[in-house]
């Protein structure tokens, strides 16, 4: 059975090694501050007892009020799962920073994120639509589009 | 002399046998060498995510049938574990049994039909994927008696399965199990030693352990790079704790490894099947559930291994009757990922059949 990890313990962890990363924690996930987005993702991914190697998934929640993605990571060597959020306040042009420099199976997904929900991704390499075509108006995922 | 050549730009598709759909590989190559390869998305794109925030809970199941259609009955389950999950719902004994088998027929199913037209590709060009459909007709036979359909089921419900199996289903389905390993033998009997598929097939595509996880694969493409992690041991879910079967991995990551764990996995699907079988308690097989549900508000992530690999649904609840958002983790999508490393610097006819043994459906790709 894959283990959840607690949000919380792990928000403390992350608390203690960059202060001001984390925005809120429950049991279930932890919302980090987007400007510590890559610090932390490389913290989890490299801390041997963590050792976050396997990407799930990257999804995007458009909340009207900000729009909150959300990676969801397993550990294969340890069997534990943690879902880490993080949130753009910035309706126009949102800017992230990319993971695929640590985990590549971001690249289609945050491309997919790019083109449906709008937010674009710092530092990915090939940051185009991915379903839709070059010039298509618009964010179809987001909930202002109709 | 060498004979001066530069590169030029072919498209793969998006209407071409090969590609399995409408998918585009944007390929460039320089004579038969594939230097560089893109590929091009969004031919079957219909906006499923979209759709199905404007439809109530059970409204859903249908859409879920059009993303891997070649596996609709997978689609079906993840969706509604996730459902379940959300509102706390529990599912009756005999349901889940039920669940499991029906979802191992149609690993079955899937996997018939990619180990077929891999072979195809590969030049063992309609034979030995007609004996694949014919055992994939029998497994949509068993389908069409439990819900009447044979590509699109809708079969599974949230807090159970729509109907109870037939009379006439346990029988058909014994006689299945007891025939499906002298098929799959005959398919090994065919083709496994088959020294034009071992040349084909054999280091080529290479999938390495450590890029495999890096990208995300799942499923059969991340197994036959040698990792030993299937979703119905590492996280079970439904009865699958219940069950003894083996993981089947491959050694390098190559198109043959991915073929080879396809065939070993059929036959761990038949032993599933054979002790759901025995195990299949009598009762009801749907829970009372109300037809439009109101989970309360949050959010939760199911995941199943499907046969193309770690299906999963993320579904937000805002307390009303349909899903705030409704996010699929297609592994089709996700397993092509590293497509472009495993053709680059291969000959165009092995980046078709390396493009074949990941195993795609467009309708989750593009979803």
């Amino acid at each position: 059975m894959t283990v959840a990890l607690s949000g919380k313990e792990i928000a403390d962890k992350l608390e203690q090694q960059f202060p001001g990363s984390i925005v809120e924690s429950s049991q279930d996930s932890l919302v980090v501050k987007s400007e510590f987005l890559s610090d932390v993702a490389s913290f989890l991914k490299d801390t041997p007892d963590l050792d976050f190697n396997y990407l799930v998934s990257i999804t995007a929640v458009d909340y009207y009020d900000y729009l909150e993605v959300v990676y969801r990571l397993t550990s294969m060597k340890h069997n534990h799962s943690l879902v880490v959020k993080t949130r753009c306040y910035e309706r126009v042009n949102p800017v992230l920073p990319s993971v695929v420099s640590l985990w590549r199976g971001a690249e289609l997904q945050e491309r997919e994120i790019y083109d449906l929900m709008g937010i674009s991704f710092d530092g990915h390499p090939n940051l185009k639509r991915l379903f839709l075509w070059h010039g298509f108006e618009g964010h179809p995922l987001r909930k202002d589009y109709w | 002399m060498a004979i001066k050549t530069e590169p030029f730009v072919v498209n793969l598709g998006p209407l071409h046998p090969s590609t399995h759909g409408v998918f585009r590989m944007k390929t460039t190559l320089d004579g038969e060498v594939v230097v560089d390869m893109e590929p091009v998305f969004g031919y079957l794109h219909r906006g499923i995510e979209k759709l199905a925030e404007e439809r109530a809970y059970s409204g859903v199941i249908p859409l879920t049938d059009r993303l891997d259609y070649l596996a609709s009955m997978s689609n079906n389950l993840a969706y509604v574990l996730a459902v379940e999950k959300l509102a706390g719902i529990t599912v009756p004994e005999r349901a889940e049994y039920l669940r499991v088998i029906i979802a191992e027929l149609q690993r079955l199913a899937s996997h018939l039909c990619a180990v077929g037209f891999f072979l195809n590709d590969c030049g063992a060009f309609m034979t030995p994927v007609l004996y694949m459909i014919r055992e994939r007709e029998k497994i949509l036979d068993l389908f069409d008696m439990v819900c009447g359909q044979r590509l699109t089921y809708n079969y599974m419900r949230v807090g159970g399965v729509s109907h109870d199996i037939p009379e006439e289903f346990l029988p058909a389905l014994y006689k299945f199990i007891q025939r499906m390993p002298g098929f799959i033998d005959e398919y090994d009997q065919l083709l496994k030693e088959n020294e034009v598929l071992l040349v084909r097939a054999k280091g080529v595509g290479v999938l390495p352990k450590e890029l495999a996880i890096n990208v995300s694969a799942s499923g059969p493409v991340l197994r036959g790079s040698g990792v030993k992690w299937d979703i119905r041991k590492a996280d079970p879910y439904s009865v699958y704790d219940r069950f003894e079967f083996d993981i089947p991995t491959g050694t390098v990551g190559d198109c043959y490894d991915r073929y080879r764990v396809r065939i070993e996995e059929m036959r761990q699907s038949v032993r599933i099947i054979k002790q759901a079988m025995e195990q299949l308690p009598e009762g009801e097989v749907r829970s009372d559930v109300p037809p439009l549900i109101r989970p309360p508000v949050g959010e939760a992530y199911a995941r199943i291994e499907a046969p193309k690999g770690e299906l999963g649904f993320y579904l937000v609840s805002d307390n009303s009757i349909a899903p705030y958002r409704c996010a699929i983790r297609a592994p089709s999508l996700i397993n092509l990922t590293a497509l472009r490393d495993m053709v680059k610097g291969w000959k165009v006819a092995d980046a078709i059949i390396t493009f074949g043994s990941i195993d795609i459906c467009m309708g989750e790709v593009d979803r």
